[in-house]
């Protein structure tokens, strides 16, 4: 099992002719992920890596029946193309482009949520269920199946996270990438629950950082619905007040949204909170056994 | 992207939001001509520089004469300001802008922000004006009200009721130009990609208008391609010169006072990073994120840039390989070495695809100062031993 993608998920990828679109996409056939066609506007009828291309997403659907579609247009455009997919019927977008502009995400979200559409991202790594489905950029040999669920904020933090689970002798069902933006779609609020229902995942690792109060969000959460053993850690310990780390949303505003506070909070709640990434796969071994 | 209260006002003005007149100078001459031209008889003399608190800083004061103005331009232009919002060193005033006086009657709060948990903007107001708002909203937090604006609705009627009931405005000629005037702040929040804009204080004025006597803006930097006009605004000299440098190569970079240079890919690895130095008992010198592709160039220009700070005893580059394989990054590394006269010793942890062949390469390479690590643990933990010269 696994949460929200596994190996009969159809795929479409928005920007799909691209440099990006095309590389990644070509990639996540590769890794087994079913891919069905992509959307390119003036290109459809085209075949793109041995699948039909698209004008516009509602055609797309019509023809493959795809339920995710992976974005990759460039920032300008990020806001409009999930508005078109969530009136084309699609489930879930995961928006892999960087640098979309807030207010755009605003609107987006709101119009996605109106059609019940989730979201994930803008600026993540995509989400992948191991060894069946990769949708996103991730590098996909790390990801060996096992049960331990992973959400994170920061890319490169998944990776790191997952390598250690493996390297201690577990597996991934499903880790996500949630994206390090101001606004950004499903959250460890809504992946939670669902790792809690997934009877494949036995234990969680979630990765925050500075900046918001998402993590602080996900405590309460966690005291009142999680029963399974959650490991966490939230980067940015050392980051100064007042600067942008990186990501947009990694941001300490006067005394809110430090690491210190969010670590408080998840401790508070029983989760197992690690001070250095490097912690990571003993934490879950310790829990795991 | 933050810009000046001159150019702040310049925007309100622009969309009608009323402020008093002002004309920004840059030398005490031009200071004076500006005062002539406004006519007096009371100016402001207001430091321009990108932090708040400059009027308890010294930087925002009151002339009654020209000779005055002349005085007080020459006092504060080219003096080092240090407030609550710039670092221990300060920042040094380089423009000045001169203000008529308002006549004063209260001084309110307002301010439009992005709320991060209702993803909308959030219009805040206080009738505690001119005071740091953090502390009116830990001290006494019913003294500020929220009004969260939809963008798919606007600003609406009943906002500016909630607006000017709330900050206790009964005169209904009054009521008009307060909602008016934050009717037209949210237009322009909205139209130009603000982040923030916050005026502290808005006064109301003996004649009962309002006007916005101070302005803060910040901008969406993801929204500046659309915004030439903002994006022109831009003051370079209110920047840290090497996040510039920085940025124009694609690396995200902010220095910090410890003494391990870090070099990672990835915002989030890269945090966690200094984190591990912090808790393995060293100091990091700098946040640096090389992106996702780091190539020879980038990480020549990376190690160019943290040996920029004579702080840095060694330098942690701590690679975590996806799509990008780490023996292309471990050549990239050794030819950055050549590039770059790199005289501290350098750690260097490769992990993900390909990681042991690039393990390898660099051990062959035989660079003097070079330490192999095997992960993330390991790499802080030699780096640390390495900058107290183990």
């Amino acid at each position: 099992m696994s949460i929200l993608v596994n190996k009969d998920t159809k795929v479409i990828v928005q920007g799909f002719t691209g440099k990006e679109g095309s590389f990644h996409a070509e990639q996540c056939l590769a890794y087994g992920t079913k891919i069905v066609g992509g959307v390119t506007p003036n290109k459809g009828g085209q075949e793109h890596l041995g699948q039909p291309v698209f004008n516009t997403v509602s055609e797309a659907v019509k023809a493959t029946g795809a339920t995710v579609s992976m974005i990759f247009v460039p920032p300008a455009f990020v806001g409009d193309a999930v508005m078109e997919a969530a009136e084309a019927g699609i489930e879930l977008a995961v928006i892999i482009t960087e640098g979309a502009p807030v207010k755009d995400m605003q609107m987006a979200k709101a119009h996605a949520t109106k059609h019940g559409m989730k979201t994930l991202g803008p600026n993540c790594p995509g989400i992948i269920t191991a060894e069946e489905c990769k949708i996103g950029i991730m590098p996909g040999m790390i990801f060996k199946k096992g049960n331990v669920g992973l959400i994170s904020k920061s890319g490169t933090l998944t990776y790191e996270g997952t390598n250690q689970v493996v390297k201690a002798g577990y597996g991934i069902t499903t880790a996500v990438g949630i994206g390090g933006d101001p606004i950004i779609g499903l959250s460890y609020n809504q992946l939670l629950p669902m790792f809690e229902a997934d009877p494949d995942t036995e234990c969680i690792v979630m990765i925050g950082e500075i900046g918001g109060d998402l993590e602080i969000q996900a405590a309460k959460l966690i005291k009142e619905q999680i029963t399974k053993p959650v490991v966490a850690f939230i980067a940015g310990q050392t980051a100064p007040k007042g600067k942008t780390m990186g990501h947009a949303g990694a941001i300490v505003s006067g005394s809110a949204g430090t690491a210190a506070e969010k670590m408080a909070a998840l401790e508070a709640v029983g989760v197992k909170v690690v001070v250095s990434p490097a912690e990571i796969g003993k934490a879950v071994k310790e829990i795991l056994g | 992207m933050n810009v000046h209260e001159y150019q702040a006002k310049q925007i309100f003005a622009k969309y009608g939001v009323p402020t008093p007149k002002g004309i920004m100078v840059e030398s005490v001459k031009d200071a004076v001509i500006a005062a002539e031209e406004l006519g007096g008889p009371i100016w402001v003399v207001k430091a321009q520089i990108h932090a708040g608190g400059r009027g308890l800083g010294g930087g925002v004061k009151l002339a009654k004469s020209l000779e005055e103005v002349e005085t007080l331009a020459n006092e504060i232009l080219g003096m080092t300001l240090v407030t609550h919002q710039t670092t221990a060193e300060g920042k040094l005033v380089q423009k000045l802008y001169i203000e008529d006086g308002a006549d004063i009657k209260d001084e309110f709060y307002l301010s439009v922000v992005l709320d991060r948990k209702l993803e909308m903007p959030l219009i805040m107001a206080s009738t505690e004006g001119g005071m740091n708002i953090e502390d009116v909203a830990e001290n006494t937090p019913e003294k500020i009200i929220t009004i969260p604006v939809d963008p798919a609705i606007g600003f609406q009627g009943f906002h500016g009721r909630e607006l000017a009931f709330g900050l206790g405005i009964t005169d209904k000629n009054e009521q008009k130009k307060i909602i008016s005037f934050a009717q037209k702040l949210f237009k322009l929040y909205m139209e130009l990609d603000a982040e923030m804009i916050e005026i502290n204080p808005l006064v109301r004025t003996g004649t009962g208008d309002f006007l916005a006597l101070d302005g803060k803006m910040g901008f969406d930097n993801s929204a500046l391609g659309r915004q030439p006009e903002i994006a022109a605004m831009r003051d370079l000299t209110e920047e840290d010169p090497d996040e510039v440098e920085a940025a124009h190569y694609g690396l995200s970079y902010v220095a910090l006072d410890g003494e391990i240079g870090c070099m990672v890919n990835g915002a989030g690895l890269a945090m966690g990073t200094m984190d591990t130095i912090n808790y393995m008992g060293g100091t990091p010198a700098n946040f640096l994120d090389v992106g996702g592709s780091a190539n020879a160039e980038t990480v020549a220009k990376g190690f160019e840039i943290i040996l920029k700070n004579p702080n840095v005893k060694a330098i942690f580059v701590n690679i975590f390989g996806g799509i990008v394989r780490c023996d292309r990054i471990a050549n990239g590394i050794i030819e950055a070495t050549k590039i770059t006269d790199v005289n501290v010793p350098v750690i260097v942890r490769l992990d993900g695809t390909n990681a042991p062949e690039a393990s390898e390469i660099l051990k062959n390479a035989n660079i003097e100062n070079l330490i192999v690590a095997s992960d993330l643990g390991d790499g802080a933990a030699k780096s640390v031993a390495a900058a107290k010269g183990e």
